[in-house]
């Protein structure tokens, strides 16, 4: 067993308000620069829809991720290293601006200086912020808001696409949700496998995957190997960047900026234990649809003293470690398990996870209604909800609908149980058994989910900067395989295998 | 013990290097760990820093008040993060951390925005001929006049509007002509013809009052906007008496059930949702009502799609289930009690004889007045005594706690709702009074659904009734019985025959056929809704907004909700009631604030004025009046022999306004100082004067001849405001007839015999009406651009203020994290230089003047006891005498000393010492208050201000508002609160004792958020910290409502009410705008492909609540500039395909936008999302040939006559209180595919 810490993110989908104040707090503090305009490290779709970069789901167009070869070993989706090394110059699977957009900026300045013309009141026009040539606005990092153009768009989404059941995108059957997407910072990073430069690495100590802005040499490969397309190419410095899950502050033992400005509170931020010997195994399963299981068996459990003595013995800190025991997100994954991955068929084990939404009854008048229902029984079952259960398991189990409903099952559990609680005082104990949750338990995960104070959402432990000191005055040598050497990594250009590496920080 | 220099996790990649060179192979060789990385993140950490931190928030029209965290680095704002220091609500309850949104999030772009104003503007051919006329003259007021008093220069510069050239202009120069425009109109025309428009307060409350102030000193017109944007929900002064209180969002986790009714909450109040998200777990049930599938559907259980407008007829069928269920098969005992001790329900109703023999209507209420042996609560004004009948002694009993307590001597400690022995009779059915059974009669009552017009037709049904004094009266509760269709044995009438009937008005069955939501969805919802307050004891709660309260008949929608929350006792209960959020922004410091922003320290009153009258009348919306009250009234009311309404709603205006309800300015059609100075020359008073030329006929009000060059509004000051690119209802009428630039208005002006009979009709309406429009802003909007001098303000981040909702409980302080940039001023800065030149000229030009007010009857003061009955009694007609403040306007002579106005503007003025404060009808004299601003902002030392506080910077204002005001100051609250319990005789003082001796400084509030004490100004407790809801002290404390009854009312009995068929909750549809206004297409034209729709404009997500849509970042987020969604449906029908540009065109004006084509949409309804400028990507209109419109270019006024009424108990005037509003709702529009070719 090596234990290693990760930062994770929960985020409760069933609180997203889809209201953005994610993204651009993110963007204003991040990415309002040149270069980068067109890159959202957080962004928020709505589903069904093709998000952004347009349809990133559809691994056949885009080979991100792993798949497993003919003898059920992981490879990279985009293929080994000499297909790789192929396309270097000329890479077939990176999305280009239009799967982006074409950001815009516009004359804003006109509307102060035009001059006297009698047939015209002044209007800012959009221009190209690359070009600054006039455009026509034709696409955005968020087109389909909100099912806007639906016909042409919606009814493209490659989960809509993949599933079995037939879904009509009409006003009666309208079902919509949100989901706020920022860079995983996998377990097994296809990215930074996929780096020729080695310039992209999972931090140790806390699991953040970055780029190094001096190692890239613009390859762009972790833009096609990412599933997720949450690497972006910054044109003008012709460096990746990506979410860097706001490490400065992640260190100082503050928030990420996307989860401290979450207006829905809906985002979950804490410590993970894992066992980074079991990765490649758990990223290996054959069946897609037992990905989540394997996944969660990493996560190991903060509260065994095996765990706590195995993760002393590998140098994780005692607040961390403590940490890792008041960890929100810890409980949602594997305490009450409403947490799930996304798309962990991409087999790269995603380290943001989110609780899948509830929505309204889709026939008000059909199974429930009428004259003889019962006033005091106000809520549906959840197998009339609108939002296809195929739809949920197809972003977040692979495909398996039982897991998902699973899940929608102790979120129902849990209203119908704090109704009761709330109107009379009273339980039903035939209710908490169907979903094997105690009252306790219940009552615990309504509490983080419902009241969720700041102090229970985020529980963000400080870097042990003394130890940046340490590492600093330990003079590594000079390796021509490392990151800033002239060459690639011998281990890097085996494929497949991903660089950790521990952070190095001169002292201030 | 030697120490080990490493810790265990170096030493152990330590130990792992080893192994390998620079790294460590995990197992399956799947993993590598480096420990050699460079610094390749530094730039990430670089970025990661600032210089400062500073707590402001954003003065915009948004009810968010959020604290946000302002960063600079290097003396530039870089951005803002949300502060999330709130003070807690509780350890069992979500806090309200973080608040802001998206919008809020991306304002800081605008501090080094391109298209910034960051110096003063004045357009260059108005500058010109003012810099000649100027250097000829050698006076500015002289050079003004020249200008504008030229028809040729005056058109040249107007025409010019909008059309760009501006040149930069200093300070001294923009605020001289501002100046002089102002001391020239004062002098020629009266100042009443100066007017300004800022909304809402609460969002920077010294930013609005820097204005207003000075437009109160020198007379001017102040112009509402609560109910002019259409937020404000008239049923809450009809049923209530009260503007509009409604609970924080805190309070909705106190909730069991909760229906999102025309509110999306995830959109408009962001920073909030969290609260409904979080009580679903807590195991409410949510239920959204919105005819698409809106933002706010994703977290309901239930979805009801009724189709837009007709929500009142949902509501209406629930009030049907409910009270069949629920009062008639089976009596709830919560509901009952709650019934007759809190609503109107058990008073007297008497019923008239009608034109068909054995019909009766509902009359007036029966008071003290009428019947001659009545007990209980005697005095003076008996009729404002309503009666009821007493179960247990049969007698007709006044209970203490109607209007007439509230005002008489002898209510004094009276002025309550205890109701000690007296058991009230709610329903007459199966009692007997004087030893004779109630018997069943028929009563006529208006259905709106079915009929020719839209007076509808009606229906008999039957109500038990009794004799007292000598005629057969109900009770109200018998009336709603009956209107809600619920039959009861051995009542004559129609009736439904159950809920699946889908003929009568009012059942399950019959809302079906309207709205589209299934009758047993509505029926479930209604028996969850109620049996929730049942076992709740109250926890029911509707949230309601602008998709409900923008239509004409808003108030009629309001009530059909009230009733069923009202019904269920859920007013006055955490966790239940009314909950109606938008634009409701709550000025929490009230007294403060009111005081100070209408210099009420120096004169009182100031010339308010209801901006939609005003600008029904400015615009010249009025000459294209499409229907009159002859069509809205019911054929129930009294027909139109015996009509109590004049026809035409302008003469409904003339009326409410010589009747003294309405405010109406400017007043007359001659300068009100020029009037003063008659009055002295003949040596009568100034009221004996005007009430003397009044009934001479020499005198007539300014809106009996409003196009009359002498009563046209002259002068236009907007701030904190986009009124020409956003709020303008009718703009191409405002750009037409008020400014005088290129429009694209089609309209054709009403035929000779639907004119007005009371009123001027000038062949040539006016075009260019104002002589002066300035803006001060620091965005280049509409407002801006067709602005003849634009002034830069400081943005929110660049100033000091103070802001409050009541979506929270704390004040939160704006702050400078930079000091304004380039030549940008605060707004108070900008008002002191125009106040300190206005009194420079007038020291030439107008010296002290006399000036008279008609100031309209005003609520919260006796005047509610004026008119009684609601009788309409016009002296015009010589129904009555012209007496001032009873059957006319008050009429209020105020001195100006116009050289000093400056330094009043600096100063707390000596009338808050003498008069003291007013608000709600509680006096206070704050002493304690008025010493503490002496010592905290200093004393003046000479002037006419000499020894009063010091008001010379916005802080010392914010002070003032803080320090005169009971939520921030506990020795107000606790003295307003000893003088209302005399009155009330209950104690009441005990609410604010925790917090007595407690201030909130504005010091305090520049740390962060500072909560609220419980005062007397509002009608909720904060008590022990517990969340606010509205009426809490009603019904804890007994204290009356402020209403006729004292009560909350189902019924009103004013004249104008039953000629609209009104006295009770209906259901009326939207307006039949083809049969009004003919086919839309008529009006656009025909062309192959289109499609006529209803069309909406909800809250957008993509601006700051509702303005700010012009940044980068929302742009991005959204569709790059203005859309107009339709249904999948309605495109393919008109041939539309998603991002296609169209156009809206109807006989109001052209919009040009991309179409955003969208299953969530029902079909025939388009959006426009609300506040869509035309300063961003939009090109010239096909229909137009001129640039394309705002979202308001395809709506216009139409004016409510109801929303007039005044003089008579809770239908009262008061500013931003009652008023008709500005609704929008209703319009028809022709969209079509246009030219994918567009030219800018």
């Amino acid at each position: 067993m090596r234990v290693m810490a990760q930062v994770a993110m929960v985020m409760n989908l069933d609180k997203c308000l889809g209201c953005h104040t994610c993204s651009v707090t993110c963007k204003q503090t991040w990415t309002n620069r040149d270069g980068v305009e067109y890159a959202w490290f957080n962004n928020v779709e709505t589903r069904p829809g093709l998000g952004y970069p347009r349809g990133h789901e559809d691994q056949e167009r885009w080979r991100g991720g792993w798949e497993l070869d003919g003898r059920g070993r992981l490879r990279l989706r985009s293929g080994g290293r000499l297909r790789r090394l192929a396309h270097l110059f000329a890479n077939p699977d990176l999305p280009t601006l239009d799967d982006y957009y074409e950001p815009a900026t516009y004359d804003f300045d006109t509307l102060v200086t035009a001059p006297a013309d009698e047939s015209r009141i002044p209007v800012a026009r959009p221009r190209s912020a690359l070009t600054g040539e006039p455009m026509a606005v034709t696409a955005g990092p968020n087109w389909d808001d909100d099912l806007a153009g639906s016909p042409v768009h919606a009814a493209a989404d490659p989960v809509l696409a993949a599933m079995t059941e037939q879904v009509r995108l009409s006003f009666e059957d309208t079902f919509m949700f949100h989901l706020p997407r920022i860079c995983e910072h996998c377990l097994n990073p296809a990215c930074v496998s996929a780096c020729p430069s080695s310039a992209m690495y999972k931090r140790v100590e806390d699991g953040i995957v970055l780029v190094d802005q001096d190692a890239c040499r613009g390859w762009r490969m972790c833009v096609s190997a990412c599933p997720y397309k949450k690497v972006y190419l910054n044109h003008r410095t012709g460096k990746a960047e990506k979410c860097t899950f706001c490490f400065p502050r992640i260190e100082a033992g503050l928030p990420t900026v996307c989860a401290e400005t979450c207006v829905g509170r809906l985002r979950y931020l804490g410590l993970l234990l894992y066992d980074a010997d079991r990765v490649a195994e758990a990223a290996a399963v054959p069946a897609p649809a037992d990905l989540l299981d394997a996944q969660r068996s990493l996560l190991l459990d903060p509260s065994d003293p095996e765990v706590v003595a195995a993760a002393r013995r590998s140098g994780i800190a005692e607040d961390w470690i403590d940490a890792a025991r008041r960890s929100p997100v810890w409980d949602l994954i594997a305490r009450y398990q409403v947490a799930l991955p996304l798309h962990p068929e991409y087999r790269t084990l995603p380290m943001v996870w989110y609780v899948p939404p509830l929505s309204p009854v889709l026939d008000a008048t059909g199974a429930r209604g009428g004259d003889d229902a019962d006033a005091d029984d106000v809520f549906h079952t959840i197998t009339g909800l609108r939002i296809p259960m195929e739809y949920l398991a197809g972003l977040f189990t692979a495909g398996d609908t039982d897991r998902v409903a699973g899940v929608l099952l102790r979120l129902a559990a849990m209203r119908a149980h704090m109704r009761r609680r709330s109107v009379d005082g009273s339980a039903d104990p035939a209710l908490l058994e169907r979903v094997g949750m105690s009252a306790e338990d219940v009552e615990a995960m309504y509490r983080l989910l419902a009241v969720a104070k700041a102090a229970d959402r985020h529980v963000v432990p400080a870097a042990h900067t003394e130890r940046a000191a340490e590492l600093a005055s330990w003079a590594s040598g000079c390796s021509l395989d490392g990151p800033g050497g002239p060459g690639m990594s011998p281990t890097a250009s085996r494929g497949g295998v991903v660089p950790l590496t521990l952070r190095r920080r001169r002292p201030r | 013990m030697t120490a080990d220099p490493l810790s265990p996790l170096v030493r152990t990649l330590l130990e792992a290097r080893g192994r390998l060179p620079g790294a460590e192979v995990l197992a399956g060789d799947h993993a590598v760990i480096r420990t050699d990385a460079s610094e390749g993140d530094a730039p990430y950490r670089d970025r990661w820093s600032h210089d400062k931190v500073v707590r402001s928030t954003h003065g915009v029209n948004c009810t968010g008040s959020c604290a946000w965290d302002v960063y600079v680095t290097d003396g530039l704002i870089t951005w803002e993060h949300q502060g999330t220091d709130y003070p807690t609500t509780g350890p069992d309850s979500p806090e309200y951390e973080p608040r802001g949104c998206p919008r809020g999030a991306s304002f800081s772009w605008y501090t080094y925005s391109p298209g910034r104003v960051r110096y003063p503007y004045v357009r260059g051919v108005l500058l010109e001929m003012y810099l000649d006329a100027r250097c000829r003259t050698g006076d500015p007021v002289a050079a003004w006049a020249e200008i504008v008093e030229s028809p040729l220069k005056a058109t040249l510069y107007k025409r010019a509007r909008g059309t760009g050239g501006f040149v930069r202009a200093d300070w001294d120069l923009a605020v001289e002509i501002q100046a002089a425009a102002h001391v020239h109109t004062i002098k020629t025309y009266g100042p009443d013809r100066c007017v300004g428009f800022t909304p809402i307060p609460a969002m920077s409350m010294a930013s609005f009052a820097a204005g207003t102030r000075f437009l109160s000193l020198i007379g001017g017109t102040l112009l509402s906007f609560y109910d002019w944007y259409a937020d404000l929900p008239p049923a809450s002064p009809q049923v209530w008496g009260d503007q509009t209180d409604v609970p924080e969002s805190a309070d909705w986790w106190n909730s069991g059930y909760l229906i999102l009714w025309g509110s999306n909450v995830p959109v408009t109040r962001t920073p909030d949702a969290h609260f409904l998200a979080e009580v679903r777990y807590k195991g409410a049930k949510v239920v959204a009502v919105s005819p698409d599938y809106a933002e706010n559907v994703t977290f309901a259980d239930d979805w009801l799609a009724p189709a837009p407008g007709t929500d009142g007829a949902l509501a209406q069928a629930m009030g049907h289930v409910l009270l069949t269920e629920f009062f008639r098969d089976r009596q709830v005992p919560y509901f009952e009690q709650y019934v007759r001790r809190f609503t109107d329900a058990p008073f007297l109703v008497a019923l008239e004889e009608t034109a068909e023999p054995g019909v009766l209507r509902p009359g007036k209420f029966v008071t003290a007045e009428d019947v001659p042996q009545v007990e209980g609560a005697l005095g003076e004004h008996p009729a404002f005594r309503p009666v009821l009948l007493d179960a247990r002694t049969d007698r007709v009993v006044v209970p203490p706690g109607t209007l007439a307590d509230r005002w008489a001597p002898e209510g004094l400690g009276r002025w309550n709702l205890d109701l000690a022995d007296v058991e009230p009779v709610t329903t007459l059915h199966g009692a007997t009074h004087d030893g004779a059974p109630a018997q069943g009669v028929a009563v006529a009552l208006p259905r709106f659904d079915a009929g020719d017009t839209e007076g509808g037709a009606s229906i008999t049904r039957g109500v038990p009734a009794v004799r007292v004094g000598g005629r057969l009266v109900t009770t109200v509760l018998d009336l709603l019985m009956a209107r809600y269709g619920v039959p009861r044995p051995g009542l004559p009438g129609t009736w439904p025959t159950g809920y699946d009937d889908a003929d009568d008005p009012s059942t399950p069955g019959w809302q079906a056929a309207i709205t589209g939501v299934p009758v047993e969805q509505c029926v479930r919802i209604a028996r969850e809704f109620t049996r929730n307050a049942e076992v709740t004891e109250g926890r029911s709660m509707i949230l309601m907004g602008a998709g409900t309260n923008h239509w004409f008949h808003s108030d009629t929608i309001y009530r059909t909700f009230l009733t069923l929350l009202t019904l269920t006792g859920c007013q006055g209960v955490n966790g239940g009631g009314w909950a109606h959020y938008v634009g409701q922004e709550k000025a929490r410091p009230v007294t403060g604030q009111q005081h100070m922003s209408f210099a009420l320290d120096w004169q009182r009153p100031t010339r308010h004025m209801t901006s939609t009258s005003f600008w029904y009348v400015a615009t010249d919306q009025w000459r294209y009046e499409g229907f009159g009250t002859d069509e809205l009234a019911s054929p129930v009311g009294r027909g139109t022999a015996g009509s109590p309404m004049p026809r035409s709603t302008m003469d409904c205006l003339v009326q409410a306004s010589r009747l003294g309800w309405t405010p109406s300015h400017p007043g007359f059609d001659r300068n009100p100082l020029d009037l003063c100075d008659e009055a002295a020359a003949a040596g009568r008073s100034v009221p004996d004067h005007v009430v003397g030329e009044l009934t001479s006929g020499r005198l007539r009000f300014a809106v009996q001849d409003p196009d009359a060059p002498a009563n046209v509004p002259r002068v236009l000051t907007t701030w904190r405001a986009n009124l020409v690119g956003n709020s303008a209802k009718g703009n191409e009428y405002f750009i037409k007839h008020l400014l005088g630039a290129s429009h694209a208005l089609r309209h054709t002006e009403m035929p000779p015999e639907r004119r007005p009979s009371d009123v001027v009709w000038r062949d040539e309406a006016p075009e260019g009406k104002l002589d002066l429009l300035t803006n001060i802003d620091f965005r280049m909007t509409s407002s801006s651009l067709f602005a003849d001098i634009v002034l830069p303000a400081a943005t929110w981040y660049e100033k000091q203020d103070i802001s409050t909702t009541d979506m929270h409980p704390y004040v939160h302080a704006l702050n400078a994290a930079i000091a304004p940039p380039w030549q940008a001023r605060s707004d108070h800065e900008a008002f002191l230089l125009l106040a300190d030149k206005v009194a420079e000229l007038a020291e030439h030009h107008l010296g002290t003047r006399t000036d008279v007010i008609a100031a309209p009857l005003t609520t919260d003061t006796p005047d509610e006891l004026a008119q009684p009955h609601g009788v309409v009694r016009d002296w015009a007609a010589g129904e009555c005498e012209p007496v001032p403040g009873l059957t006319m306007p008050r009429l209020v002579v105020i001195e100006r000393d116009y050289t000093a106005i400056g330094q009043k503007m600096r100063a707390v003025g000596p009338l808050i010492s003498t008069l003291g404060t007013t608000v709600k009808g509680v006096t206070v004299i704050p002493e304690e208050a008025v010493e503490h601003l002496g010592r905290a902002n200093g004393l003046v030392t000479e002037g006419v201000a000499a020894g009063r506080p010091r008001l010379d910077t916005a802080a010392h204002l914010c002070e003032a508002i803080l320090a005169l005001s009971g939520t921030t100051n506990g020795t107000v609250s606790l003295a307003g609160f000893e003088r209302l319990q005399e009155r009330v005789g209950r104690p009441l003082a005990d609410l604010a004792e925790e917090n007595a001796g407690r201030r909130v400084t504005f010091a305090d509030t520049l740390r962060g958020p500072q909560p609220v004490f419980t005062s007397y100004e509002w009608s909720g407790s904060e008590h022990g910290g517990r969340r606010y809801s509205p009426f809490v002290i009603n019904v804890e404390r007994d204290k009356p409502w402020h209403t006729l009854t004292g009560r909350q009312h189902f019924y009103l009995d004013h004249d104008w009410l039953a000629e609209l068929g009104e006295q009770l909750p209906v259901y009326r549809p939207p307006l039949d705008m083809a049969r009004h206004f003919g086919d839309p297409a008529d009006a656009a034209g025909r062309h192959e492909a289109q499609v006529t729709v209803r069309y909406l404009t909800p809250h957008s997500k993509w601006s700051i609540h509702s303005q700010f849509q012009d940044n980068p970042y929302m742009l991005a987020l959204s569709r790059g500039g203005p859309t107009i969604w339709l249904s999948v449906a309605d495109a393919e029908a008109a041939g539309i395909a998603d991002n296609d540009w169209i156009e809206g065109v109807n006989r109001n004006g052209v919009v040009v936008a991309r179409a955003v084509v969208s299953h969530r949409m029902p079909t025939g309804t388009a959006y426009m999302y609300h506040s869509k400028d035309r300063n961003i990507d939009v090109p010239r209109a096909e229909a137009s040939g001129i640039r394309g419109g705002t979202h308001n270019a395809l709506t216009a006024i139409l004016l409510k006559p109801t929303h007039l009424l005044g003089g008579y108990a809770q239908l009262t005037y008061a500013f931003n209180y009652y008023g008709p509003t500005g609704n929008q709702r209703d319009e028809l529009t022709v969209v079509r595919r246009r030219s994918q070719e567009v030219q800018y």
